[in-house]
């Protein structure tokens, strides 16, 4: 095949990607030699590309300051819990809103579909007053329970996913005598799996980077989450840019890993939903 | 009705009855959560946005107040325009950087994975990271960004019109162009999106309109944007319910202050200082009641005008 683009316009659009990507990773350049640098070095302009000396002492004491692993274990529990629930829950609903015809099921859907619309703010108080009447401001409960009552979005995902399965493999398992939730388990979720680990991941990563619910229903510093924690470290030491740097590099640092890991996943899971991450 | 029919048609009802019990099963964490937390809480806010309520003592009606109160309010004006502001330049210029590098990105280049990978990267970033980050990158003194815009000469122009260097987050003039800025940093979730509908803009189009002489600028506004014009609606949409919503950034970086001089005093920011700070319940419920009209109704503006520039491959137009 003839190439389309002649080679001058190739070199142009090479230089402009080259460009705008040099630009779209100065803040993680700044971010992550910062992070390194001797606090008199910090300030030197034009900057230190690679920091000489190279030093760990903002991680030491970031470390030191905000109880990083704490903060690790409590994020990561939540992270858990809200996973586990979103997927069961929501592939669970997602099911009975596309294997199975009932009377009602399509309003159903209708009116799931438009708790979307609804900003979060109109149920915010309400939901405050609540959990608090419940005992339950201060514990993990507002952030995880909610996860196993389905969610919106990934229902509707889950559905579209669902509806392109053969009847007929259904069909074949229900004369082989499978109940609903057999046909589910064993024909529908083994089949999903792609679509089941999207949920997953972009519950993991909403939960990770989620501040407005730990911000309302946290309040006892040690049960604060990373991204908490870290808004916490910047009130402390809004100067110390060195430290909130080395803070900021260990809060990014596994959501980085964690992409490079599941690449695929992800572009398929945003290509497929339309959703940002 | 014979014997045969009649125990068919049980057969039938009874396989109904099975399915409606099944479909309310599996369905049932959903119709829990709606009623849970969604009807009981639309409900309950309703309600106190008609009453005083503090959250430690019961909610007493006071009618219309909080709603008159909020026309009323200048930090409601104030806040509404610093948002209008935002969404008016965050949501535009996201979605044309967005598709900007999508295209660059569709022309099959080699290096493509690891392109794709620096745009999307900043967008899955943690939004207090981010906070965190860019309040370093746009230090007056010290920050990268300045420091850039000093060396590659942009300072000395704003000095030659007698424009004060910008003070960035802790100037009033340049804090919202400052965050809108950052949100453009972000742009590389629509871009993914932008690159899927890419993928579905017919080539043969393309190869005709080239045989004819158009333009690689032409076959773009003329081929490309028709096609991608559900994928550019989409973004819009959701990026205008999002920008209504605009938190956790201004909040992270201002202290949930909203400074400096109330100019990145967001209407969710004041809206959660109301509820939160303040303790006003009822009128923050009254605020959130409104921010949802707001949003219903850009979102039927956006929809209505969509008719005339948006293009549905397999449309009878």
């Amino acid at each position: 095949m003839r190439n389309r683009f002649p080679i001058w316009k190739q070199i142009i659009t090479y230089i402009t990607l080259i460009v705008l990507s040099g630009i779209f990773s100065i803040p993680f350049f700044w971010l992550v030699t910062t992070s390194f640098k001797t606090d008199q070095n910090i300030s030197l302009w034009p900057p230190q590309i690679i920091p000489k000396p190279f030093t760990f002492q903002h991680y030491k004491a970031a470390v030191g300051t905000i109880p990083f692993g704490l903060y690790l274990v409590n994020t990561l529990v939540i992270c858990a819990l809200a996973v586990v629930g979103t997927v069961i829950s929501s592939s669970l609903v997602a099911y009975g809103l596309s294997r199975i015809k009932w009377k009602g099921r399509d309003a159903l859907f209708m009116i799931v579909l438009s708790t979307m619309m609804l900003p979060y703010q109109v149920v915010m108080v309400p939901l405050f007053a609540v959990y608090t009447k419940l005992g339950w401001v201060d514990t993990y409960l507002p952030l995880t329970v909610p996860a196993f009552l389905g969610n919106a979005f990934f229902i509707f995902l889950l559905r579209q996913f669902f509806m392109t399965v053969p009847h007929d493999l259904t069909e074949a398992a229900k004369l082989d005598g499978c109940n609903e939730f057999q046909v589910f388990r064993k024909v529908i979720v083994p089949l999903a799996k792609p679509a089941l680990a999207t949920v997953g991941l972009f519950t993991f990563i909403n939960t990770w980077n989620d501040f407005l619910g730990p911000l309302i229903y946290l309040f006892d510093e040690s049960h604060y989450t990373l991204s908490l924690g870290l808004q916490m470290f910047l009130g402390q030491y809004g100067n110390y840019f060195g430290r909130l740097m080395a803070a900021s590099t260990l809060v990014v640092l596994p959501i980085i890993i964690l992409f490079f890991f599941t690449q695929k996943t992800f572009i398929q899971g945003i290509t497929m939903s339309g959703i940002k991450g | 009705m014979t014997k045969k029919q009649r125990l068919t048609h049980k057969k039938v009802s009874h396989a109904r009855r099975a399915d409606l019990r099944n479909g309310l099963l599996f369905s049932s964490p959903v119709i829990i959560g709606l009623l849970l937390f969604t009807v009981y809480p639309v409900g309950a806010s309703l309600y106190y946005s008609f009453c005083n309520y503090t959250g430690l003592k019961p909610p007493t009606w006071v009618g219309m107040a909080n709603y008159h109160r909020l026309l009323t309010d200048p930090l409601v004006t104030k806040s509404l325009a610093n948002t209008a502001v935002f969404a008016a330049f965050s949501v535009p210029l996201g979605v044309a950087v967005a598709f900007w590098l999508a295209l660059l990105l569709n022309q099959k280049v080699r290096g493509m994975a690891l392109f794709r990978t620096l745009f999307y990267l900043p967008s899955i970033v943690p939004t207090v990271a981010t906070s965190v980050l860019w309040l370093w990158v746009l230090n007056p003194q010290y920050g990268i960004l300045p420091g850039i815009l000093r060396g590659i000469g942009v300072y000395s122009l704003f000095h030659m019109f007698g424009i004060p260097e910008p003070g960035w987050m802790a100037d009033p003039m340049w804090a919202k162009p400052a965050l809108i800025l950052m949100s453009l940093w972000g742009a590389g979730g629509s871009m993914i999106i932008f690159l899927a509908g890419l993928q579905d803009v017919p080539q043969d189009l393309f190869d005709a309109a080239e045989v004819d002489g158009a333009t690689t600028l032409h076959r773009t506004i003329h081929i490309t944007l028709p096609f991608m014009s559900p994928y550019i609606f989409f973004s819009i949409v959701m990026g205008l319910i999002g920008a209504a919503q605009y938190f956790t950034q201004a909040y992270v970086m201002t202290g949930g202050q909203g400074g400096p001089v109330n100019s990145t005093l967001f209407y969710a920011m004041y809206l959660f200082q109301n509820a939160f700070h303040f303790f006003k319940m009822g009128y923050a419920c009254a605020m959130a009641w409104f921010l949802f009209l707001v949003i219903l109704a850009a979102t039927i503006i956006v929809f209505k005008s969509s008719a005339r520039f948006v293009y549905y491959q397999g449309d009878a137009k």
